[in-house]
């Protein structure tokens, strides 16, 4: 593989969720860390989309938020066109220009006090890009680009519908000229017929631009239709990352498995879902080993003490330690 | 054919704004049969929570049914007095809503909730109450159910809670549930779950579903029929397979088209041009002419009205009405 546009190492990030000192003191608690992501690795090659899939708080915004640079993770390194990022420094300037993030809610991402134009404009002038007068005119032809009209640059936010304030969020996140872009559930708050409309935008500038993407979601079908390689978060650590059409059809990790059990398809194939058995646990203390065992069919002794370490599959990497077994078996 | 449980007959819903009168539901008909899972699908906006809203009789003021009738068993219920629609709301219609945290109270234990509910439409001692609480609290797949009955709604997760809801919905024996959006806040591992607790006590007691949802993988699964709304109308009524591989509306095709599924191999979702119209700005004719591709004369001056087809489907769509078709200039 070519030098990869984008590489994190040991990505790992905790909050600190202790109750306040003097409760502390009184009542003689330690403090509290909650793991929000734990030791994640993965590269994205140029001109990829690459997804991040799990439950809610599997932690999957929370990488989003530290590869753009909003949160600063606790361990681990950003690599960004071979250029590893001081994290205590901040993203220098020179890089910020080059990756830009969509959000999931377009109601909240925009500023209702702002013209629509000066939105799109925003990242032009603070990267210095342009002149006003071009800052402009681009903005114009960028609404063009997403499907609107140049005239509505001198609009507001709330004189659009969620999927046209979704358009101007990209439109906004494509003038600074980005290679990469975060995706953190472009589609979520979106109706479906909306959504098909946004993903197809999505990918007609990605084959226009030679755009990069993390896309961030929920949805396993948006997320099979969009991507070229997944990766399975399950309580802020990485089981498997596949190529993304093999990881529906030969899942390998446990989890992977049963989490594919569950989505219902439209395909009426006729299988009954099998319901999953249990819940996430609780990420501020979770299982020791293997974060996944008091839910796994697999499971033996060795996954309640050890926390397994990826390895390699035919379709990508997992980690599981049932996987191992088959392996040197 | 048996008669139907639920009949909903031409039910209008209007709200009076200060820039006029919309209308949220229009026209909109049809039965639920007993022990039928019904499916409601629609974008935002379509008209899917009001009318379950509407049948239950939670139409917010100054909303209001302005035409139209809901009947239960054959009896009228959307012209009841209030005390009149609280025997039936909770007793005989049964409803889950989609916030497992807002539909229960904080303040509240489960076990006194579901006591209270329990001995407010059955007439039978507390002790009575409370044990058939936790026979149900176990059926919805709660551990311990006769432990954790004393807890308060904090103490559970949102899946936990939704099965709480559902308990509580059921608590009663309805003979219909109103599930809206019922897993829409909950992660797909747990919806599974929760779909599958739904399904089954509800075929156990003989309970007919009416389940509002915009996720048409859900309906696919759980569904007998399914009736498409679009802009406070009926599109299409029918069997779920049929509407899915087949659908009549264009709009259903539209909407089938734009789902990524599991398991497709195109490269580009089929893309409907266009939102669906503000109330205030329903188009004349169908309301879905200015998105459709096959739009014809008719389409533009006169409404369609739903059309009975073979099969039990039924479709609101002028492309399907042999009279008007006929005008089509490319078949």
């Amino acid at each position: 593989m070519a030098e990869p546009l984008l590489k994190i190492e040991g990505l790992t990030r905790r909050f600190d969720v202790s109750k306040p000192w003097l409760n502390r003191v009184i009542e003689r608690d330690e403090k509290q860390f909650l793991t929000a992501n734990a030791d994640v690795s993965f590269e994205i090659a140029k001109g990829e989309t690459f997804a991040l899939v799990g439950e809610s708080g599997s932690g999957k915004s929370t990488i989003a938020k530290m590869v753009v640079g909003l949160l600063p993770p606790s361990a681990g390194t950003i690599t960004f066109a071979g250029q590893t990022i001081d994290t205590a420094a901040g993203i220098p300037r020179s890089l910020r220009r080059r990756f830009q993030m969509i959000f999931q809610d377009p109601f909240a991402s925009l500023n209702p006090r702002w013209r629509v134009g000066e939105i799109i404009a925003e990242p032009i002038r603070t990267f210095g890009l342009m002149n006003p007068t071009d800052a402009r005119k681009e903005a114009a032809r960028l609404l063009e680009v997403v499907g609107l009209s140049a005239n509505d640059v001198t609009k507001f936010p709330h004189e659009f519908s969620g999927g046209q304030r979704q358009r101007i969020a990209i439109a906004r996140a494509l003038s600074s000229k980005p290679e990469f872009i975060v995706c953190d559930e472009p589609t979520s708050a979106l109706d479906v017929s909306v959504q098909a409309q946004i993903l197809n935008l999505m990918r007609d500038l990605q084959d226009e631009f030679g755009l990069t993407y993390l896309l961030i979601s929920h949805d396993l079908s948006v997320v099979r239709h969009m991507s070229t390689r997944i990766g399975v978060l399950y309580l802020g650590r990485l089981v498997e990352i596949a190529q993304a059409k093999k990881l529906f059809t030969e899942p390998q990790h446990p989890y992977t498995r049963m989490l594919l059990d569950a989505v219902p398809d439209l395909a009426l194939s006729g299988r009954r879902r099998r319901a999953v058995e249990g819940e996430i646990p609780n990420p501020i203390s979770p299982p020791p080993g293997c974060a996944f065992h008091p839910r796994c069919p697999l499971v033996h002794d060795r996954c309640k003490r050890e926390v397994p370490l990826p390895r390699p599959t035919p379709i990508g990497q997992a980690a599981c330690h049932a996987l191992d077994a088959v392996a040197t078996a | 054919m048996a008669d139907p449980l639920l009949s909903v007959r031409d039910l209008v819903v209007e709200f009076p704004t200060r820039r006029g009168t919309l209308r949220a539901l229009d026209r909109v008909s049809f039965d639920i049969m007993p022990g039928e899972v019904l499916g409601m699908v629609g974008e935002s906006g379509a008209g899917k929570s009001i009318t379950g809203a509407a049948i239950i009789g939670l139409i917010e003021p100054p909303g209001r049914i302005a035409a139209g009738e809901i009947r239960l068993k054959g009896e009228r219920i959307d012209n009841l007095r209030p005390e009149a629609l609280r025997k039936i709301r909770g007793k005989r219609i049964g409803m889950v809503f989609q916030d497992p945290l807002t539909s229960l109270n904080p303040l509240y234990t489960v076990a006194q909730q579901l006591i209270e509910t329990i001995r407010t439409h059955i007439d039978c001692s507390e002790a009575e109450a409370r044990k058939r609480a936790v026979a149900l609290l176990d059926r919805v797949g709660i551990p311990a159910a006769a432990r954790r009955i004393d807890d308060y709604p904090h103490h559970f997760s949102g899946g936990m809670r939704q099965r709480v809801v559902i308990a509580l919905a059921l608590c009663a024996e309805p003979e219909l549930v109103i599930a809206d959006e019922p897993t829409t806040a909950l992660d797909v591992s747990v919806q599974s779950q929760i779909i599958e607790v739904l399904k089954d006590i509800c075929a156990e007691r003989g309970a007919a579903v009416m389940l509002i949802t915009h996720d048409m993988g859900v309906i696919a699964e759980t569904a007998d029929r399914v009736a498409v709304l679009y802009a406070g109308r009926v599109a299409e009524i029918g069997p779920v397979r049929e509407v899915i591989t087949e659908a009549l509306h264009p709009y259903t095709r539209g909407l089938m088209g734009s789902i990524p599924t599991l398991t497709q191999e195109s490269d580009r979702l089929v893309q409907i041009p266009g939102a669906m119209p503000r109330l205030n700005a329903i188009p004349q004719g169908c309301a879905f002419n200015p998105r459709c591709e096959r739009a014809f004369a008719p389409c533009f001056t006169e409404r369609p009205e739903l059309l009975a087809l073979d099969g039990g489907r039924r479709v609101a769509c002028w492309l399907h009405d042999t009279a008007k078709a006929s005008e089509v200039p490319h078949g």
